[in-house]
């Protein structure tokens, strides 16, 4: 199995790693040591000082607060919900469901037919981040992607002591 | 003194040891049931007793399985098979399952083992016999083919009078013979018309082809030359696999072998768990995928009145990784089968889901049946990817597993960005389209059908450290190759007016998926041509994941009477290279003004009549995109602005990029100013939007008055028919009245097939092999 360094993953996380230990990575075993080091270098990174339990995306975090609880947080600071809640519901949303809405993304021809599909596009409701675009049909449910077990995978994945939470 | 005696119909005893080939395959499934392992395989001991000795038989098996398909590939002419690589030959155990396969097409693993299944419970071994150089063909997809054009060879091994096993080879002919040309085609919306069926049939004896099936086969379709050299492709790498066998049980005993075609099995099962746990998430993962069905158009003409509507294939997964490695992939509120190509068989979904797995999750050589074993699927019978009709059409099944995979690969994505393995993500695969296809009288004057296969070579998605690769790879075969424009010069009377980068193609990210690519044909020396469109248009079965925006989707441009023969004899101006930006297009102004064009989004056609001179564009997809596009590097946005991936008006309004152009023309960013603009747009985006609760209010009094294409509508009607717990969850996240419902009878469009269905395991004498939970 290869290792990696704290500075290889955090170059990683960055998007700045070399290619040929992004290659290695790629082409060797798993080194079960990378989600304590990929959270260690994103705690540098964020501005808060909640702990990371968990990432969830480029700038959304499951996080710990002072309070113990766990809460999906953007990085810019917004809270949006609990950790077992669809964050999406607590986002702002644009819904490009004209052609004029799609033609200020795609050329002609290129994007969905709004009487078919629609794009929603997801925002942290403090910056303007967005977090997430879903290209559904009209009348879709909001879909709520990700329910992590967060327990089992602390404790019998990768041999880390589960981050406390607030009941 | 007629009839054939007891001996030949009576109980074979293949296997020596007393019992049907049915009654050990029970054992088998009961013992894996009882115990959770393989066969009851609890311990490897053949592993554990001589780990270097499987691991040479591994190599050994392995080995032979690619270079069979490597060797036997160069017999086959179609480019299909012999540039694309779109083959694989598959190694079974005496009941059908997978031990180990070549390259190559591998979602074959499970289709052919279906095959041999499906002898099995419906007593081959009795009638027709299964004997030592038999040869049996298959591309029956009720029993579980993917699609009628990928037809497969299925030899029996014995070894001293006792069949020990199977080997199969399967290739992706050009044509099937169906209603309309090519192998996947369109004008056909039952399996009445989807072209020559075989279902298991014994096709040879003493390793000889029999005359009535050579005679038959060949004038069953349409490009008979190709035909025949696929078959025999198929059958040298069969016979090669055979004696591979056969050596290796002369060095290493047949009890080393039997153990080695039982254990890899149960090792493949505990390798897929032990994958899961190394590089996922414990979790549910919720993700979904749709794809266009436009027949309601003129273009698409079809036989059936009742097929003419616009539907949507509707793919919901729920996706749970266990904390002991286990998955379950549940489609529960997919929507029902439909009239037209793209249905697909359970098998198809079970066993076509490793070929994008070996991409991904299980990137080794150890594919084989153990995959199947760990995992639990859940395809509710009546949907698109479990038929409940025994007259469905599968031509292009591809259509729709490829979109409904790209949800998987997004769910898998999560769990390697949640876990650190950034380099793994993918945020999903293109819809592998156009595909042209035709046919009509070719330049050599014989009856001849095209399938280009250069949708092998789409765009991929984007990693969450880098772009997605352009015009690289298709979801169906990790060897894909767009092939040479001479080669396909020769198969096709389609000359190339250009084969470009197509711009915009990718999805936009702070890593863009991979771009597609556009090549312009002219037909040229053909007599009595027609061609088609398949494709996705009117939506994306592919999303762009956290942030990103899913890839472009397509649109078809062709011209009829375009003066392009006077036009070159006088050195007039042409159409060449790629349609650059479609909102501004080109073509026009270099083939006549009176020209007969159609440039739209209506990429479902059936067969056109196209003179010589015509042009077709084949635009090719891109990938998905990840990431906000707003924190895509200016260094990047630079580059593709230079490469013309990206057209100038979209950095500007995507990514926020300010930019010049120097003296020579090139785009420079101002990476200052860019900054600025993105603080700007963060504000434009906050500006324009609304909280998620409010917006649902007017989105639910849309859903009150039913206020939506007939398209999507239609999309819910059949998944509520089909899915109470779909409903539920539909109804009670827009807080719907109790009594309101969406029924197919009124939405004013033919409902055939909604109420009256009849599956094959109806027919008599049919035992149908079933292996998800329905």
């Amino acid at each position: 199995m290869s290792t990696y360094t704290n500075e290889q993953v955090a170059h990683l996380a960055e998007g700045t790693l070399d290619w040929e230990t992004t290659f290695r990575m790629l082409s060797m075993p798993k080194d079960n040591s990378r989600f304590k080091q990929y959270v260690e270098a994103l705690q540098k990174k964020v501005t808060f000082k909640d702990k990371i339990v968990l990432p969830l995306a480029p700038h959304m975090y499951i996080v710990q607060t002072a309070k113990k609880q766990w809460v999906i947080k953007c990085d810019c600071g917004h809270e949006f919900c609990d950790y077992t809640d669809n964050w999406k519901m607590h986002a702002h949303i644009y819904v490009r469901d004209t052609e004029e809405a799609m033609t200020e993304v795609y050329p002609k021809l290129m994007a969905p037919d709004t009487n078919w599909q629609v794009y929603r596009e997801y925002y942290c409701p403090t910056c303007g981040t967005l977090h997430d675009v879903e290209a559904p049909t009209p009348w879709y449910p909001v879909i709520h992607d990700f329910e992590p077990d967060i327990e089992a995978f602390y404790k019998e994945w990768v041999g880390l002591p589960v981050p406390e939470r607030a009941s | 003194m007629n009839m054939m005696s007891n001996n030949e119909t009576g109980f074979a005893d293949l296997l020596k040891n007393g019992q049907t080939l049915k009654q050990f395959r029970d054992g088998i499934i009961e013992r894996t049931k009882a115990s959770g392992h393989y066969n009851g395989l609890e311990k490897l001991e053949l592993r554990d007793a001589d780990p270097i000795g499987y691991e040479k038989l591994f190599s050994k098996l392995r080995g032979g399985l690619v270079h069979a398909r490597e060797t036997a590939k160069k017999i086959a002419a179609s480019p299909i098979v012999e540039q694309e690589g779109e083959l694989c030959f598959t190694l079974y155990n005496a009941v059908g399952d997978c031990v180990l396969t070549s390259t190559g097409i591998i979602i074959h693993v499970g289709t052919m083992g279906a095959a041999i299944k499906y002898m099995i419970e419906n007593n081959w071994e009795a009638n027709p016999g299964i004997n030592p150089g038999d040869m049996f063909t298959n591309n029956d997809c009720s029993i579980g083919n993917v699609h009628p054009c990928d037809i497969a060879t299925i030899v029996p091994i014995f070894w001293e009078g006792r069949l020990i096993g199977w080997v199969g080879g399967v290739t992706h002919v050009i044509d099937t013979g169906a209603v309309t040309p090519g192998s996947m085609s369109t004008g056909q919306v039952q399996r009445f018309g989807d072209g020559y069926m075989i279902t298991c049939r014994k096709t040879g004896v003493n390793d000889t082809p029999l005359r009535d099936w050579l005679h038959e086969s060949q004038r069953s379709v349409r490009t008979p030359k190709y035909w025949i050299l696929d078959e025999k492709t198929r059958i040298a790498g069969c016979h090669m696999i055979r004696e591979l066998v056969e050596e290796v049980i002369r060095a290493d005993g047949i009890e080393a072998y039997e153990k080695f075609a039982y254990e890899v099995i149960e090792e493949g099962r505990r390798g897929l768990m032990s994958r899961i746990k190394a590089m996922t998430l414990p979790g549910k993962y919720r993700k979904v995928s749709f794809v266009d069905v436009p027949y309601k158009h003129e273009d698409v003409q079809v036989s059936s009145a009742f097929a003419k509507l616009d539907s949507i294939m509707h793919s919901p997964c729920e996706m749970t990784i266990k904390p002991d490695g286990k998955w379950r992939l549940d489609f529960e509120g997919a929507s029902r089968w439909g009239w037209h190509t793209f249905n697909a068989h359970q098998v198809a979904f079970t066993s076509g889901i490793w070929v994008m797995m070996c991409q991904t999750l299980v990137p080794t050589q150890r594919i084989n049946d153990g995959a199947y074993f760990a995992t639990e699927f859940h395809l509710p019978k009546g949907t698109w990817c479990n038929p409940d009709d025994r007259r469905t059409g599968h031509a292009y099944a591809w259509h729709f597993l490829v979109s409904g995979w790209a949800a998987l690969w997004r769910g898998l994505s999560q769990s390697y960005f949640s876990r650190g393995y950034l380099e793994e993500v993918n945020a999903g695969n293109a819809n592998t389209s156009n595909w042209l296809q035709g046919g009509g009288i070719n330049q050599d004057g014989e009856i001849h059908a095209v399938n280009s296969f250069e949708a092998s070579s789409c765009g991929t998605g984007a990693c969450a450290v880098k772009d997605g690769l352009n015009h690289a790879a298709a979801i169906w075969n990790p060897e894909g190759d767009m092939g040479d424009i001479e080669i396909w010069e020769m198969a096709e009377p389609l000359l190339y007016m250009g084969r470009n980068v197509k711009a915009n193609s990718g999805g936009y990210g702070k890593y863009r998926g991979g771009c597609g690519f556009e090549t312009l044909r002219m037909v040229w020396n053909a007599q009595d041509w027609t061609m088609f469109f398949m494709g996705n248009g009117f939506m994306n079965s592919d999303w762009g994941m956290m942030g990103g925006y899913p890839a472009a989707t397509g649109y078809r441009f062709e011209a009829h009477k375009t003066g392009l023969e006077r036009r070159i004899a006088n050195g007039e101006s042409l159409p060449l290279g790629g349609d650059i930006d479609p909102t501004s297009p080109t073509y026009e102004h270099n083939i006549d003004a009176t020209a007969r064009i159609k440039r739209d989004k209506q990429c479902m056609t059936t067969e056109d009549c196209y003179d010589n001179h015509d042009l077709y564009l084949n635009y090719l997809r891109g990938g998905p995109g990840f990431g906000d596009p707003i924190d895509r590097e200016p260094k990047a946005i630079e580059k593709d602005l230079n490469e013309k991936f990206l057209l100038p008006e979209y950095a500007q309004k995507v990514y926020g990029a300010v930019f010049t152009q120097n003296a020579k023309g090139a785009y420079v960013i101002d990476v200052a100013k860019t900054q600025a603009r993105r603080a700007e747009m963060r504000k434009e985006r906050l500006a324009r939007a609304v909280p998620v609760r409010e917006w649902m209010k007017e989105e639910r009094e849309r859903i009150i008055n039913k206020h939506a294409s007939q398209a999507v509508q239609h999309m819910f009607a059949t998944s509520f028919a089909l899915s109470e717990k779909f409903t539920k969850h539909f109804k009670d996240f827009w807080s719907l009245p109790a009594d309101w419902q969406l029924l197919e009878t009124e939405l004013g469009v033919p409902s055939y097939g909604s109420k009256h269905r009849m599956d094959l395991s109806l027919m008599p004498d049919v035992t149908t092999v079933v292996q998800v939970e329905e």
